[in-house]
Formats: C-alpha cells, structure tokens, sequence
C-alpha cells in the first residue's frame, strides 16, 4: 500500500509533507475512472497535441498561416479569448447565491464554479498566447522582469486581473480540497474574505477585457458604454449554461447528490440574464440602426452584409436564433421538470453557442470590417487557427474533468456547513 | 486500508481500495510518460523557430534601457544577421532626434493626383517585404464632393487622374496623443522628441493592439520573415527605422527618420512627382511647411478622435 492514497492521521503532520501528498492523491484520484472517462482524456489528449503542432507550426512559420490580416488582425484567437474571460466570470453565479444568499444546496457544490473558473483562464492565457506573434518575448509582460506599461495600457489592467482571479480561485479550491483532505474544518478565515472578493474580482476581469474594446475611439462598433454590460450580461448566461450542462452530466455519471436545488437556481438566473442581454442587443441595435451613418456600417456587415461581403450574416443570424429559442424555452416554468432534462440542457447549449458566437466572432470580426480607412476585406479562419483554438479547448476541458474529479470526494459528501 | 476522510461521523464510504496499486501506477506512468514524448514531438517544429533566435537576442533589453556600448554590439549583430540571412552588407545608425525639432507633414489633396509613386518609394526605401507589396502608405480615391472614406476606394486602378476623382494618401499621423502608444502592453512602442512615434521591433511581442488602436491603418504586422533579394537591400538603415524587421512584430512609418535626422527629406516626398508633398521642421518660423499650415485652408484627418496628428493636407 502506498503512501499516496494514504491520507495523515493525524492533525500535527506538518504540511511540507501532507500538501505533496495532497497533490498526489488529488492526481491519482483524478487519473482513476472508467472505460469512458479514459476514453474521454485520451480523446482530448489527442486534441490537443493536435492544437499544439498548429501552434508550434504558427511560430516556426510565422502568422502568415493564420487568415488574419492588416486589416483584420484579431481573429479567431481573440475571439474565443473574450468569449473564455465570461465563461471564467460566469462561475461566480454559483458563488453569489452561495455566499451572499446563503443557499446551503449551492454551497454545498459551489466549487463547481469555481473550478470552471480556473479552467476558463487557463484557456484565456492560452489563447492570448497563441494570438502573440512572438511568444518568446513574453517575458516582456511581466511585471518586473520586463516594462509593464500599467496603468496606460488596458491589456495590462487584464493581465493583473486575469492572474488575480486564477490565483484567487487556485487558493479558495485549493484550500477548501487540502482542508478536506487533512479531515479539518476549513478556517471561514482563510477563504470567506477571498470568496468576496472573487465576487467583486469576477465583475472586473470582464468589465476590464471590455475595457480593451470600447476604449478605442477609432473602432466605433466597439466604442460604447453598452460593451461592459453586455459582456457581464451574456457572460452570466454563457457560464451558469455550461456549468447546468455539467451538473446534468454528473447526476448521469457521479453518486455526487443534492444537484437539483442548484440547477433550479441557476436556470432562474439564466431567465433573468438572457433576457437582458437581449434587450442590451435591441437597443444597440435600435441606436445603430436608426441613427444610421457611417458608423453603423459595421452592424450592417454584421446583420446584412456590407458592399457584397457577407461572411459573418449566416454566423450572426444563427446565434439570434439560438439566443431567441433558448430565451423562450428558459421563459417556460416546464423546463425544470426531470422529464423535460434533455431539453433543459437543449437550451444551455444553444444559449452557449448562441453567446459564443455573438461575443466571439460576432463583437471582434465587425470591429476592422470596415477597416479604419473603410475598407471591406474579411476574415474566415484559416484551419490552423481552428486546430489551435479545438487544441486550447481540448486543454480546458482537461484541465475542468481533473479538477472536477479531484473534488468528487468533496462534493460526495456535502459539508456540514462550513461556515456558521 | 484507508480512509479519505477521517470524520468517522460523516459515514462516508471510503476511497475504494486501490487494488494492484503498484501496477496501476506504472500503467499511468507509462501512459503520462507517452503522452510527455507526443507532447514534445508535437512541438518540434518549435526547434527550427528556436534555430533562428540567438540568446543574446532573447535577453536583449528594452531600447531606452540600452547602454552605448550594449547597443554597439546589438547593431553589430543585426547587421551581421542581415549578412548571413540576407546576403546583403547593410550599415544600422542610431538616429538620435535633432534638438529643437518637431517633424510635421502635410500634403496638398488640390495637387495629388493618386499616381502611386510614394506608394512605391517607402515599399524599396523602408526594406518592405516584396511578395506582399508592403508600403505605409495607402492611397484612397475619394470621389469629389465628400470626405467620407466610405466612399473611397484604396484598390482603384487605371490612368489617374480621374476627372471626378481626388486623391487622400494616408499613412502615419505622428499623433500628438498616440493611441498606439498608450495600447502597447510593455512601451515597445513610444513618441520620441521631434514627434516621431517608433517601435523597438526587438521588444514588440506581437499581440497588434497598437493596430487595433490606430484610427488610421498606419501599422504593418510582419505576418512572415520578409524576403528581399540582397541587391534591392536598402543598406541605408537605422535601429528604429527601416532595418530588415524580425517575423511577428508590428512596424509602421518613421517619417524616413534615417533620412530626416540626417537631414534629408522622406523617400515619399522626393518620389512625389507632383509636389503635393511638404515636410519640415514646424518649430522652424521661416520653414515652408510653417507657411503652408499658417495661410492655407488645412485639413485633419479625424480629427474629432482627438489623436492631434502631425499631419496635416490641404487645399489651394
């Protein structure tokens, strides 16, 4: 028998060697599964070095094999990096019932979301990356190490932000699961207060990413007030979707139980926010629209197409229609009965893609097209862009099962309220 | 035998009881072992990118930050990189602005008659990549009657001029208030005193949020390593200007600064064949282009985005 899934006796072993033994055990439980959980990390693997040859390839050969240009110089990357930050901020819908509103049923799971969190940014670091024409240079970035343009440039607000908010959720998981491991109660001490201010730190990252955007008076699509709201608003549609989706799989898949009062939640929380963020589009698009000019020529290109070019009109209209169905069907009460399931996660999905779609490609493409001197050349992403980013996304995903398999234990057996 | 958790009270099952630990184990391994070994076949081609980036490269320091003698030994290398990759002997100054200068553009839109020749002129004098037809200048053909580039075109072709055409060559502003420069994550990117605004392309990482900022598509990105035959190498070079740029960083134009620091004029300016074209010194009183901005009806580009360029067109 072996040391590893061997947890301490006893309260006085020091941490120097209880915390490696923490990590091994969480390692080899998240390694252990069945035929399909194998199936599912080798799949992803597989993915994944997939995605790691493009890049590797990118960098040796230059971003001449991605179909970003002069005119369009963010793509595909950028794309999925904004869209992953609301992902990340979405987790903290979990957190604000659970810690502000006391619902014991949502504590109990809360670290779901918070998990989902550390594995969005993850995935957004690796997408900026990916989009760096010289990842080598990176330590340039650092705080430090190299001259961090702070407080002038808004991308080094995100990369504070985007750090702070892995680092935060990194010590509320991890001492939440090491607490659990030793058989301690966790000290409300040591994590309530990061608790809060992963609250308020939630709300940053996404209002600061869309700070980067609406801070440009030269790109007048991304130039309004609306931006950080809409980017709040879909993101608590996009994250609670994903993390209902996950929740659905774990009642199929786990002993994990009590996951019906928190999906119950977080459904009345998607009715809510997927309703304002369609009114945030309407009256975006009411104010474009009618008051026509110049600078509406973006949301033309978006919505209809623009002097003959009109590769983002099927993308555009089938996230309005994604985003229109799941509304409805999150307005009716039916969704939340057990018979309805398939169709409750139905509706996540195509909410999920429907934002994906309208806060990746949809907000970053129309900002160059028209170009600053209004030009018309656009953008498809070449395949290399799309085996990177299935790549980063194979990664995310890795990264969300072993945490969430490493929590499992913890989620088995609900704490006796921790905090009293 | 173990337990996960030692609360005898929560009545938890426990962890199950790992059978054959010692052979699970070495399963994971080897399977954590292949996975490493196709991980690091995946990114070899990263080897051949690695090839072509010396160390004293990677740990070169930020312009400003360089010593006289650290940057001797920089230049001495760029040239000596430009020997072997190029096949070209090249000499890169260190254009230093001139005190008591500030360098301003203007460019008479009554004149101009779209022929392309700038066009021409910054894509040799500034070592552009050649496959790609690379130039900081970009012309938009603007039917008479408005100013609205909406209506423009940069593709035109045909005998110019058109009767109901005119003519806005654009490229960088030299903005007072540089949006570009703010942007810039690490100030690979700066204003420098006689107004020109110059990027360190041994520091730029490449992310191109300066070229989402500039309201007036003034920046290149070098999607790929720039090929010019050695016999069309502008060897006239300097350390911030027209230098062969590195794959993955941003450039833009210099106002020529290896020309006008030495006191000649931009490339674009003497290829024009009009005269459309006035470049000088603004701080100067008795300067042509001092007499231009004072009496002539002027033109700014935008300039409701308050970027205050140092560029200027205008009418007769």
């Amino acid at each position: 028998m072996s040391s590893i899934s061997t947890p301490p006796t006893t309260d006085s072993t020091s941490h120097i060697t209880s915390y490696p033994r923490f990590i091994g055990r969480s390692l080899w439980l998240a390694t252990e599964g069945s035929f399909g959980f194998y199936a599912w990390m080798t799949m992803l693997t597989a993915l994944f070095l997939v995605g790691a040859n493009a890049w590797a390839h990118q960098v040796a050969g230059g971003m001449i094999s991605t179909h970003m240009t002069d005119h369009v110089s963010w793509g595909l990357y950028i794309a999925n990096f904004t869209f992953m930050v609301g992902l990340a901020a979405g987790g903290v819908m979990m957190v604000i019932p659970a810690y502000l509103y006391h619902d014991r049923k949502m504590h109990d799971v809360v670290i779901i979301g918070e998990l989902l969190a550390v594995s969005a940014i993850v995935m957004c670091l690796m997408f900026v990356v990916a989009d760096l024409g010289r990842p080598d240079r990176f330590w340039h970035l650092i705080p430090g190490l190299g001259k961090f343009n702070f407080p002038i440039s808004m991308l080094t607000w995100d990369v504070i932000v985007l750090n702070g908010y892995l680092v935060l959720n990194l010590h509320i998981c991890g001492y939440l699961l090491y607490m659990r491991f030793l058989g301690r109660q966790p000290n409300p001490v040591w994590y309530v207060p990061f608790v809060m201010l992963s609250i308020v730190w939630a709300i940053s990252i996404h209002t600061v990413t869309a700070f980067l955007y609406c801070g440009l008076g030269g790109r007048p699509f991304w130039n309004t007030a609306l931006l950080a709201p809409r980017f709040l608003a879909s993101a608590f549609v996009s994250g609670p979707s994903f993390i209902i989706v996950t929740m659905v799989l774990m009642k199929k898949l786990t002993s994990v139980q009590g996951l019906e009062q928190p999906i119950a939640t977080l459904t009345k929380i998607i009715r809510v926010t997927i309703l304002i963020n369609l009114l945030m589009v309407a009256s975006e698009l009411f104010t474009e629209f009618y008051t026509g000019g110049t600078h509406v020529s973006s949301a033309k290109y978006l919505f209809f197409g623009l002097h003959g070019k009109t590769a983002l009109v099927p993308w555009t209209w089938t996230a309005i229609g994604l985003n229109i169905t799941a509304a409805c069907l999150f307005l009716w009460p039916g969704l939340l009965s057990p018979k309805f399931r398939l169709l409750l996660v139905a509706a996540c999905l195509m909410a999920f893609v429907g934002t994906w779609i309208e806060k990746g490609m949809g907000l970053i493409i129309p900002g160059f097209i028209p170009s600053t001197l209004h030009e018309v050349v656009e953008y498809v992403p070449s395949m290399l862009e799309w085996k990177v980013s299935v790549g980063v996304w194979a990664f995310g995903l890795m990264v969300f099962t072993i945490a969430i398999k490493a929590a499992l234990p913890t989620l088995r057996q609900p704490a006796q309220s921790t905090d009293t | 035998m173990t337990t996960i958790n030692e609360r005898p009270e929560a009545g938890n099952r426990e962890l199950p009881i790992v059978e054959n630990f010692s052979r699970r184990a070495a399963v994971k391994g080897g399977f954590a072992t292949l996975g490493a070994a196709a991980f690091v076949a995946a990114i070899s081609p990263l080897r051949h990118a690695a090839q072509n980036t010396s160390a004293a490269e990677f740990l070169q320091k930020h312009y400003t930050e360089l010593s006289d003698e650290q940057k001797a030994d920089v230049i001495a290398r760029l040239e000596a990189e430009t020997k072997k990759n190029y096949g070209a002997e090249v000499t890169i100054g260190d254009d230093r602005p001139i005190p008591g200068t500030k360098f301003v553009y203007a460019i008479n839109l009554s004149v101009c008659n779209g022929n392309g020749k700038c066009v021409e002129a910054c894509h040799k004098e500034n070592n552009h990549d050649r496959a790609t037809h690379q130039s900081y200048i970009r012309i938009v053909e603007m039917p008479k009657g408005t100013l609205d580039m909406e209506q423009g075109s940069t593709t035109y072709t045909g005998v110019v001029p058109k009767d109901d055409k005119f003519y806005l060559p654009v490229q960088c502003q030299q903005c007072d208030e540089p949006p570009c420069v703010d942007v810039c994550p690490v100030k690979a990117t700066w204003k420098e005193e006689d107004g020109i605004v110059v990027v360190d392309y041994n520091w730029c990482i490449g992310c191109r949020y300066c070229e989402a900022a500039c309201p007036y598509h003034a920046r290149r990105f070098n999607w790929k390593k720039p090929e010019v035959p050695a016999d069309q190498v502008n060897p006239d070079q300097s350390y911030l200007s027209n230098r062969i740029r590195p794959v993955g960083v941003v450039e833009k134009c210099t106002y020529c600064l290896h020309r006008t620091r030495r006191g000649r004029l931009p490339a674009c300016l003497e290829a024009c064949p009009t005269g459309a074209r006035v470049f000088g010194n603004i701080l100067d009183e008795d300067s042509n282009i001092r007499w231009i901005l004072d009496n002539k009806r002027v033109y700014i580009l935008k300039e409701e985005l308050g970027t205050k360029p140092a560029f200027f067109y205008y009418f007769d």
